[in-house]
């Protein structure tokens, strides 16, 4: 009954029914909080993470669809340059209000910068209209995006 | 005339409180109306207003809030709570500047909840800086002024010749110095400055306060996913809790098969807990529960629960035949809250009427973090951890619950993730407070679902307006009745309260400043049917959108340019009374002397706001200008939306410019958030949002029905003007909840612009598509 994937880089074995969904896994099991409940229907990306690579609605991906794979979540994501130049971009505009959806906002925004570097605004509403923010912080999404992208193209990324 | 002490029951509102604690529950200055737990209503102090009339009124001992370490290190608690209004960065911000403090060597601490010691901590009505700005400001010139005199002890010096500077205080003359660290302890042993020995820093030596440099001091927390909120509580042991609630409020439990739950893995066990009889106040609704060792085997068991609910005297709510009784109310002579001259006569002699109906539904807050608390029983005392905006209240409802004083209790404050007065309601607290009772006192954590917390909001009230206008030959209001049903707040604290309270007609109602000589505000008898309470801007929503829509029709029927009628309606540049001139008594419990209604405010934003948007010239085709302003928490905002409307109706933001004067601008940068965020939401409600009844339930359960705005919907450009302030003396404005008021009325009144089409309900939703 042991579900065994890699987290943020580490090896896990998750004890529990292969029914449930990553995010109860991600916070219940491994007390790895940083990814958020908001709905789980999939309908507010609170909960979004990678699983090699692809942005996941983790609370209805159930366990046994990570098995074997790589699942990053927001704790882990300064691991990769792209996601480092969004976390950058959303401290120096202050995107945050209350902050909640963020994680999921940069995990969607991660993944959208790694395939497309240079999205104009139609591409990154379609990319993030699935994630909710209902302190409505979207104006700062979308210039926290590009300039996260204009850093990553200018090499200012560390 | 009643005094206070008379302890007669009034016919107010047929509801029997006496006039004592009537008046304590309306001077209370705010939304929490001054109700415990237990019933017991706090005192009114007559003449006390703002800050000085909250529950704990306002501390400023520096000790209490500021402690400095041995490294420099400096503590600053926050004890207002932070939902995204960026409080926890903005209140020790104000501590950090006056007492020369650098912002990098701050740490912030959450306060618990006791107002006690802390003051009021009530974060609701746009108060935390209106109210604690001063406070804030004497906190930190006391505490610069202990760690001079700390100095000047221990240099034999006089103080006067040393300066506080940047984390040190320096000698000048001689150029010694000591860090904040190597005073604290000594300037911790001092006695307090007396008030009027305080010296404020001069504006023009601020280094945070005004200037919006300041980073949001949980931004690297929240980006690296470490940011604490109340569902991310974790403590050894933890249990995990959700709860099947009455679908129907006022419902209980008739039956229950449990067994196939209690057989799931995981689960520990299903317990009742019982409803309280109505009026709801902060008592948990009662259900089923069921208390696991994760939250998803929690919920799984909650599906195979099988439950009959006895419904109850509201199972038949529905929200179309409510509708009917709403409307048919406003066609009746109401309850007359405030009047001029005669207003039915002159309408009925007129020539030359408008009248409209405005109906809007009830909305739920739809936080993204649905409820949650943590809760576990230790030696007789509770510990909880939840993110609420009233830690005190939240303390005296789960003390009177599990039957323990207040101070046996200990609320630990989390980040919100969103809060819009929602989570100003303590009952999710007490269910975790009383599923650890049950669980011997093991800590549980009680998660909402998005579906609970759809079905079981305290939501923002459903209302029906009629507006009628008698217009002259030169197309003036010389008559105007406004008539307002919609079912009080007080029912969720009251049985039977039928009639507004001086809160909600003070939002927007009855203190409408245009100088017409025939007016009459009044409301109908409603009631309730469902956990009516407050929702970011209140009843400052239903009556603007009608207001300011109706003055949009009045000046198109009369042929005028809207922004110049809006104008001459408002009249020249005056100070009204609120109290004596607007029948207004709440004021939002501000003094009428101090926050008098400034008309000329209110001009400059509608000038400001309209001149931003390019009012006038010649858009095109399908695009239009619309305009509406409001005051609200004492703060005048003007929005002018422009909208582009497709031939097959979609409504498309183009442009919003935002004219803002709130007064010292503490933090210009959260200021400019939160009306980027609130014009959002204000946008959103005015487009899709909408919680309907039927058959007494609540209809929407996650955000497939219940519509809020995503990023795709959100306007290219919001634009936030700020009127600059005198100067810091000048009384604040609240910031939170203005945004939102003026946002639907401008969008209707873009709408009509643009196609001649006029939106008097809401949601817009696919009104525009048909035909």
């Amino acid at each position: 009954m042991s579900t065994a994937l890699t987290v943020n880089g580490r090896p896990q074995a998750i004890d529990a029914d292969k029914d449930m969904p990553l995010l109860w896994a991600l916070r219940d099991e491994l007390g790895q909080t940083g990814t958020k409940f908001g709905c789980g229907m999939g309908l507010c990306g609170a909960c979004t993470v990678h699983i090699d690579g692809q942005a996941v609605r983790s609370c209805i991906t159930p366990l046994s669809e990570a098995q074997g794979k790589r699942v990053t979540t927001i704790e882990g994501l300064e691991a990769d340059r792209t996601g480092r130049a969004v976390q950058q971009a959303w401290v120096a505009l202050d995107v945050a209000q209350c902050g909640y959806c963020q994680a999921g906002q940069i995990m969607s925004a991660a993944a959208l910068l790694r395939g497309n570097r240079r999205p104009t605004d139609a591409q990154i509403d379609e990319a993030m209209a699935g994630n909710i923010c209902r302190c409505a912080t979207y104006t700062r999404i979308r210039a926290a995006i590009h300039a996260a992208a204009k850093a990553l193209a200018a090499g200012e990324v560390r | 005339m009643n005094t206070l002490q008379d302890t007669n029951p009034t016919a107010l509102d047929g509801v029997a409180l006496n006039r004592r604690e009537w008046l304590s529950l309306l001077s209370a200055g705010g939304l929490v109306l001054g109700l415990s737990a237990t019933g017991e209503l706090h005192a009114a102090e007559a003449a006390k207003f703002g800050g000085d009339a909250m529950p704990g009124g306002l501390v400023d001992n520096p000790l209490v809030f500021v402690s400095v370490d041995p490294d420099g290190t400096v503590r600053i608690v926050c004890h207002r709570s932070e939902m995204g209004q960026g409080v926890r960065t903005s209140v020790p911000m104000v501590v950090a500047d006056e007492m020369e403090a650098e912002w990098s060597r701050v740490r912030v601490i959450q306060a618990q909840g006791d107002h006690a010691r802390y003051g009021n901590q009530n974060t609701d009505g746009s108060r935390s800086l209106r109210h604690a700005f001063d406070p804030l400001r004497r906190v930190g010139a006391a505490m610069r002024a202990l760690l001079v005199q700390a100095a000047a002890q221990q240099w034999s010096l006089p103080a006067d010749s040393l300066v506080a500077r940047r984390h040190e205080v320096l000698h000048p003359a001689s150029g010694r110095r000591l860090g904040y660290g190597e005073l604290a302890a000594a300037a911790a042993r001092l006695p307090l400055p007396a008030r009027d020995s305080l010296v404020f820093k001069r504006p023009q030596d601020y280094r945070y306060i005004g200037t919006g440099r300041v980073r949001l001091i949980d931004s690297p927390d929240i980006v690296r996913g470490k940011a604490v909120y109340g569902i991310d509580v974790r403590l050894p042991g933890l249990l995990h809790a959700v709860i099947a609630r009455p679908p129907v409020l006022g419902g209980q439990l008739k039956t229950l098969q449990a067994g196939a739950a209690r057989g799931m893995p995981g689960v520990l066990k299903v317990v009742e807990l019982k409803s309280s009889a109505l009026p709801p106040l902060f008592n948990p609704l009662g259900g089923v529960a069921v208390v696991a060792s994760n939250t998803w085997l929690a919920l799984r068991a909650r599906d195979a629960l099988q439950i009959e609910w006895a419904h109850g005297e509201h199972a038949s709510y529905d929200s179309q035949a409510y509708r009917q009784t709403l409307e048919a109310a406003v066609r009746q002579p109401g309850k007359v809250l405030r009047s001029q001259g005669d207003a039915n006569a002159a309408l009925a002699s007129a020539s030359k009427t408008v009248v409209a109906d405005y109906y809007l539904p009830h909305l739920a807050h739809a936080t993204m973090e649905p409820p949650v608390a943590t809760a576990r029983l230790v030696d007789g005392r509770c510990e909880v951890w939840a993110p609420v905006q009233d830690p005190q209240t939240t303390r005296d409802t789960v003390a009177a619950a599990l039957g323990l004083k207040p101070e046996q209790v200990t609320v630990n404050v989390t980040l919100l993730g969103g809060g819009f007065g929602r989570k100003s309601k303590p009952d999710f607290v007490v269910e975790a407070a009383l599923l650890s009772r049950e669980m011997d006192g093991r800590p549980v954590q009680v998660t909402w679902t998005r579906q609970d917390d759809l079905q079981h909001d305290y939501l923002h009230t459903v209302s029906a307006q009629r507006l009628e206008a008698a217009l002259d030959a030169q197309g003036r209001p010389t008559a105007w009745r406004h008539r307002v049903a919609a079912p009080t707040i007080i029912s969720t604290f009251a049985a039977g309260a039928k009639l507004p309270a001086p809160f909600e007609i003070g939002m927007g109602a009855v203190n409408v400043p245009f100088p017409i000589p025939n007016l009459s505000v009044e409301a109908a008898e409603v009631s309730a049917h469902a956990r009516i309470g407050w929702f970011r801007s209140v009843s400052n929503i239903p009556h603007a959108f009608a207001v300011q829509s109706f003055v949009a029709e009045l000046a198109h029927a009369a042929g005028r340019d809207h922004r110049d009628y809006l104008l001459e309606l408002i009249g020249p540049a005056r100070r009204l009374n609120p109290a004596a001139e607007l029948k207004d008594s709440w004021n939002y419990g501000e003094s009428p002397e101090r926050y008098p209604m400034d008309t000329g405010r209110m001009r400059q934003v509608v000038e400001l706001a309209s001149r931003q948007a390019g009012w006038g010239r010649t858009l095109p085709q399908g695009e239009g200008l619309g305009l509406a302003v409001a005051y609200s928490f004492m703060t005048y905002v003007a929005a002018a939306i422009r909208v582009r409307v497709s031939p097959s109706g979609a409504v498309q933001v183009l442009q919003v410019d935002m004219a803002v004067d709130c007064g010292p601008q503490i933090n210009p940068e959260r200021i400019r958030s939160q009306f980027e965020g609130g014009v959002i939401m204000g946008l959103g409600l005015a487009l899709s949002g909408e919680i309907s009844f039927k058959d007494g339930r609540v209809l929407q359960s996650n955000f497939h029905d219940y519509l809020v705005p995503r990023i795709n919907e959100a306007p290219k450009s919001i634009r936030v003007h700020l009127v600059p302030a005198a100067d810091y003396n000048q009384p604040l404005g609240g910031v939170g909840e203005p945004p939102v008021p003026p946002i639907a009325p401008a969008l209707c009144n873009a709408i009509f612009a643009a196609t001649g089409r006029r939106i008097r309900q809401l949601p817009v939703g696919d009104q525009l598509k048909a035909g």
